[in-house]
């Protein structure tokens, strides 16, 4: 069953600039997939059409049966629920302590507060950061807070992960655990995932199914490979 | 259930947050409390004014003398013929012998003097006091009356009272107009502070959306929000109505100036005034942060 299904998009974007030309693409259910190419291939705006940042100027786009493309601006939420999201500047917000970033999520859909609490410390737990829910972001290292991220993004048990360079500001050895981390929730929860990276290393290690674009345009969708251009 | 548990999450996220960003919170309560105490005092002012001009409107009256010679079935005719002009409020009869007895109980020279007049000789002359429904019609009413036969005098202070009513009507139009003003003023002045605060919160809301907040679920504690601010806004105007009102009325003893401008009894007027600059506050801090919010509620 495809989760993720595009057929023949193009983005343009208001000054002109081109950023994706007519692409066409599935991505099955459970899989960790890893979107690969250089500067302005435009990853990032792939990344940005599948959770409604931005529209695509023609095509189709379904994530988990909404239809990206229609979507109003004030039914965005309902896709959102059904997405976790992970940013290269983790986005977390400073006044709040590690336990209520992650809450953050919970309460934006009205869950009970015990429900909260049970998710909550079962995602951090999961990322392996359930001793530091006191503390506040600024107080912990960048691998750390981006494992909260992640945190934030499951929590409310999303079918697909979209993580946008969720590697792109940390060390070789922190980017490796975070995508340990995400490959252990692909495994355990069955979560869909989608990074777009242009890490060579990580993409190499893991051999899992990639997508490389260059220019805007599809070039290679392999179930299993490398980074190679 | 759920609305309620959002409702109350809501309310204390909004509690949380005036106090979080506290700083940015005094601006726009100052900002508030500042142009409230201003529409305070000019709605204020606005009532008084009305309230006197009411007053003075009320003692306006024509005042019409009869012919001499005219006898009572014609004064009853005049009478009835009065009654049906539409402006006509109500009016009173004195006949000329009343008129005499009630001057001659004024002052020992009337009455001397007046002592001597016999019915028939009596100079003075029966008269009409007419009161009118609408004071800015009184120019046309009394020509009416003119009109009628054996009316020979018809008198209403005509330049003093014509240019009163035209006062009265300026004075009107320029308060009406400057409180509106001002609470345009207001709302714009506290749109922009508030749009300041939520500006510094941009991120926040950002990231709501990003976790598949609806819309009313990120609106509704900065609406409520801007209805805290709204209130605390007004505690400050509303007391300087309360105290200031009373202690200015206690002051003059109620009239200004002369007997003619009297001051609104201070309750329960004082009330009216807090309450009317509590909903200003509270519609207008509700207005401001759902203006501000909504700008970044697109994408």
């Amino acid at each position: 069953m495809d989760l993720i299904r595009v057929k023949n998009v193009n983005k343009q974007y208001k000054n002109g600039v081109t950023a994706i030309y007519d692409l066409t693409l599935n991505i099955k259910k459970g899989s960790f997939a890893f979107v690969i190419g250089g500067s302005g291939s435009g990853k990032s705006t792939f990344i940005k059409m599948l959770y409604r940042e931005e529209k695509p100027t023609s095509g189709e786009i379904i994530v988990g049966g909404i239809n990206v493309a229609k979507l109003r601006n004030n039914k965005v939420y309902k896709l959102r629920r059904k997405l976790g999201i992970v940013f290269q500047d983790y986005r977390l917000l400073p006044k709040l302590t590690v336990y209520e970033n992650v809450a953050f999520t919970m309460e934006a859909l009205g869950a009970k507060k015990q429900e909260t609490r049970k998710k909550v410390l079962r995602a951090l737990e999961l990322v392996g950061l359930k001793s530091k829910i006191h503390n506040y972001p600024d107080q912990l290292s960048g691998g750390e807070q981006q494992r909260v991220a992640i945190a934030r993004a499951i929590v409310n048990e999303p079918k697909i992960m979209l993580c946008d360079e969720p590697t792109g500001n940390l060390d070789p050895e922190r980017s490796m655990e975070i995508v340990k981390v995400l490959e252990e929730i692909n495994k355990t929860c069955g979560t869909t995932i989608l990074m777009a990276t242009h890490d060579k290393e990580i993409v190499n290690k893991m051999q899992k199914e990639v997508i490389l674009l260059k220019d805007g345009r599809l070039i290679k969708h392999l179930e299993k490979g490398g980074y190679e251009e | 259930m759920k609305f309620f548990r959002m409702l109350g999450r809501s309310i204390r996220d909004a509690f949380k947050s005036v106090f979080r960003n506290f700083s940015l919170s005094l601006a726009s309560i100052s900002c508030i409390t500042i142009t409230l105490i201003i529409v305070a005092i000019s709605i204020l002012i606005t009532f008084n004014v009305q309230n006197f001009t009411k007053e003075m409107e009320k003692d306006l009256t024509i005042v019409i003398f009869l012919d001499s010679n005219t006898t009572e079935e014609e004064v009853q005719d005049i009478k009835n013929k009065l009654e049906k002009i539409n402006n006509v409020e109500s009016l009173t009869y004195q006949s000329k012998t009343a008129i005499k007895e009630e001057m001659r109980k004024e002052s020992d020279i009337f009455n001397e003097v007046m002592s001597s007049w016999s019915d028939e000789d009596n100079p003075l002359k029966d008269t009409f006091q007419v009161k009118v429904k609408e004071v800015e019609k009184i120019k046309s009413t009394a020509e009416k009356i003119k009109r009628i036969d054996k009316v020979s005098t018809v008198k209403y202070g005509e330049g003093m009272v014509d240019n009163l009513i035209v006062a009265f009507e300026a004075a009107k139009k320029v308060s009406y107009g400057m409180v509106i003003a001002l609470i345009l003023v207001t709302v714009f002045l506290i749109i922009n502070t508030i749009k300041l605060t939520i500006f510094s919160r941009k991120r926040e809301i950002s990231i709501m959306r990003l976790v598949g907040a609806s819309n009313f679920t990120i609106k509704t504690p900065f609406i409520i929000e801007g209805m805290i601010l709204g209130i605390l806004g007004s505690i400050i105007p509303i007391l300087i109505i309360c105290f200031g009102y009373v202690a200015l009325y206690d002051y003059f003893d109620g009239y200004l100036y002369s007997q003619m401008i009297v001051l609104i009894k201070p309750e329960p007027f004082i009330y009216m005034i807090s309450g009317i600059v509590l909903v200003i506050g509270i519609i207008v801090g509700m207005i401001g942060s759902s203006t501000a919010v909504r700008k970044y509620l697109k994408v």
